[in-house]
């Protein structure tokens, strides 16, 4: 027997009952298209929540120093000066696991406008990357400084929200002058509230400005003159000339060294440092990547022989992302188990009308078996209804489903998500719940005796 | 060699521990283009005869030759294809398939026919053979928009697309009106008197039996008359008198 004479025969039967057919497709539609709207809303919630959890830094990794050691004294981590500026640009450019990367260099110190002061947790001189970075780019007011800023050494900042409140109390922040460590910054832009960070600190209690400015201007060192061995250095180093320009308060205790004394007693060259250097991986997946290809390059650029360690540290935020695999793992297969059981009750459905269909069509069984259909062939025309029907079932359960998430997006403003391995999968899947569910049924058909089938009444 | 050659057949069925004897030593020869009319009283055994006949059911002993197969040897599978190019079945209740159209129902056998015939050619079959029965009008009716008469009609037709040796027909005019059943059985006569085509009715009813040449008689599971062709073969005779003489039922 042909196979497009079997479908033929089989859609025929189908036809003869329309109503049926469909009561019985409906179950099966619905399975499907509920498996489709899950998976859809699923995927584009999951996709929500990893965007919300990745704008709290789960992309993020810090690139620290190595540790400076000096006579057995550790100076602990952060310590050594190896990280530039060119370094961070340099990841940015050929690291391709990389989406953004940005320079921070931090200071401490308190803040003035008017009368009233502040030392905020953090100050970080930066450029602008900074906010693509931490996904930040949306600012409550005003705007970022450039990177014009950043090359000109401008006395511009932006604000975090506690710092508003707590400097201007009602005043408009923006196109003031406020003073760090007596350097006078014009604030540019207020930063959107992001609230507190895991570990419970206030992540609104920033001031953001120019590294170059805060590097020269405000600190006139790096956060490595806290360790006395630099510090006693620190008078001789030719680090900044700008920082010249403004009173600087540290005691000069020895005499400075005449130009002679100098050129006789070459010091080592001592480069631009940067306190960090933040970087963002294209996607949670890609962090180890992003780490092999940092690691790779910053060795290269800091000319590491193979014996030597690395003298800088990667950190990643490990938590964050466990936390999050596990959360959309956990949402798809919550939202995946509740779609099966409808297909599964669909699948019942179809068992049951088949079930229904063969007692009722007893007496065209066995006249089918009298004119010459063998067992197989009775089997395989039920077998290949009940697998007409789920597919039927499927393939318009897909549109009710895609149709469906359209309308949730629209009316609803839910995140979806096409996904294409859900409609495969709701196709596999309704095939085969058609030939399991059918199979007793087409079964049960084959097995009738001819002479009793054709008595049945 | 006949057609039809049953050999001491034996049918016994199982009831829980009870064994009923049904057929007790049944020989029966039917030649190629006879007419043969098997009568007897309802529980005589005339149905799991005729069963055995037409390749439904095999018998517990006894053989049982149809064109020289031996089909109490067969398995079910090589029986359904015996049934489907050798055996024509014409019921009582004519078992057409409901919302069917009559075209549907007459080209069924041959989509379990195992040379496969383009659609063209089943078509052309079927409607010729609808036409020669006067449906040609009724082609695309379904069972439920024709007559009793029309019905069994189109159950001949059907009986018939494959080119049967045999034809089986159970009760042929029970559900029809004394017209239509002499329009059906003077049918049969034709088929038997033109094409030669050997046919067996089953029946319990001496008027209908009367159309036959020969009586086979079946009580209480024996053959009581008529087991052989009296005066030997004669193919493709036919009569317009009842033959039916010394039946009594």
């Amino acid at each position: 027997m042909k196979v497009y004479r079997i479908i033929k025969t089989a859609m025929r039967a189908l036809r003869r009952n329309p109503m049926r057919a469909m009561l019985t497709t409906l179950g099966i539609i619905i399975g499907v298209s509920a498996v489709i709207v899950m998976m859809e809303i699923g995927k584009g919630s999951s996709a929500a929540i990893q965007r919300t959890i990745a704008s709290m830094g789960a992309n993020n990794l810090l690139i620290h120093p190595g540790t400076a050691a000096s006579g057995g004294v550790s100076f602990g981590a952060g310590s050594a000066m190896t990280l530039t500026p060119q370094d961070c640009d340099a990841i940015l450019r050929e690291c391709p696991a990389v989406s953004n990367a940005a320079p921070e260099v931090q200071a401490r110190t308190q803040v003035v406008y008017g009368n009233r002061n502040w030392v905020p947790m953090q100050i970080n001189g930066t450029t602008p990357a900074y906010l693509e970075v931490r996904d930040w780019t949306n600012l409550d007011m005003g705007e970022m400084f450039s990177d014009l800023d950043v090359r000109n050494a401008s006395k511009v900042c932006v604000l975090g929200q506690t710092l508003v409140r707590e400097l201007f109390s009602g005043e408009f922040p923006v196109g003031r002058e406020l003073r760090i460590n007596n350097v006078s910054f014009r604030v540019l832009g207020v930063l959107s509230a992001k609230g507190a960070n895991m570990m419970g600190r206030d992540q609104d209690d920033i001031i953001l400005a120019p590294w170059t400015t805060i590097k020269y201007r405000v600190t006139g060192t790096s956060l490595t003159n806290v360790n006395q061995s630099s510090a006693s250095s620190g008078t001789s180093s030719p680090v900044n000339t700008l920082s010249k320009l403004y009173p600087n308060e540290k005691l000069i205790l020895y005499p400075e060294p005449s130009a002679i004394q100098a050129a006789n007693t070459p010091l080592p060259v001592r480069f631009t440092n940067v306190d960090h250097i933040l970087v963002s991986a294209e996607s949670t997946v890609a962090i180890p990547l992003a780490i092999k290809q940092i690691t790779q390059l910053l060795r290269e650029r800091h000319r590491t022989l193979p014996h030597q360690p690395d003298d800088f540290n990667i950190r990643d935020m490990t938590e964050m992302t466990k936390t999050l695999a596990s959360t959309s793992v956990l949402m798809t297969n919550l939202l995946l188990s509740v779609a099966l059981i409808s297909l599964l009750v669909g699948g019942v459905g179809i068992m049951n009308i088949m079930l229904v269909s063969v007692t009722e069509r007893t007496r065209e069984i066995g006249l089918r078996m009298s004119v010459g259909a063998r067992a197989r062939d009775i089997l395989r025309q039920f077998l290949v209804e009940a697998v007409a029907l789920c597919l039927a079932g499927g393939a318009i359960g897909i549109v009710v489903g895609c149709g469906c998430s359209y309308l949730v997006t629209l009316i609803l403003q839910w995140p979806t998500q096409t996904s294409l391995p859900a409609i495969l999968a709701s196709v596999i899947v309704s095939a085969s719940v058609g030939i399991i569910f059918g199979f007793y049924p087409a079964w049960k058909a084959s097995k009738l005796d001819p002479i009793e089938a054709l008595r049945y009444e | 060699m006949a057609l039809i050659d049953l050999k001491n057949i034996y049918k016994t069925y199982h009831v829980g521990e009870l064994d009923v004897p049904v057929l007790k030593g049944v020989s029966l020869s039917v030649e190629r283009g006879e007419l043969v009319a098997l009568m007897g009283a309802s529980g005589s055994g005339k149905s799991t005869l005729m069963n055995i006949l037409g390749c439904l059911d095999h018998p517990t002993s006894g053989e049982y030759w149809l064109e020289r197969h031996d089909v109490s040897r067969l398995s079910s599978d090589e029986r359904a294809l015996l049934r489907n190019h050798k055996i024509g079945f014409v019921f009582q209740n004519f078992n057409l398939l409901p919302r069917t159209s009559a075209l549907d129902n007459v080209m069924l056998p041959l989509s379990y026919a195992l040379e496969a015939l383009s659609d063209r050619e089943v078509h052309n079959r079927a409607t010729e053979l609808l036409n020669r029965f006067d449906l040609g009008d009724r082609v695309h009716h379904e069972p439920s928009q024709l007559s009793g008469g029309e019905q069994q009609r189109v159950a001949i037709a059907r009986a018939l697309i494959n080119q049967p040796a045999l034809l089986l027909a159970d009760e042929p005019t029970g559900n029809l009106d004394s017209h239509t059943s002499e329009e059906v059985l003077r049918m049969f006569q034709h088929l038997n008197q033109e094409e030669h085509l050997t046919i067996i009715i089953v029946t319990h009813d001496p008027a209908v039996a009367r159309h036959a040449r020969r009586t086979v008689g079946i009580s209480d599971g024996v053959i009581i008359d008529g087991a052989s062709m009296p005066g030997g073969p004669q193919p493709g005779y036919l009569s317009e008198a009842p033959l039916a003489a010394g039946v009594t039922s």
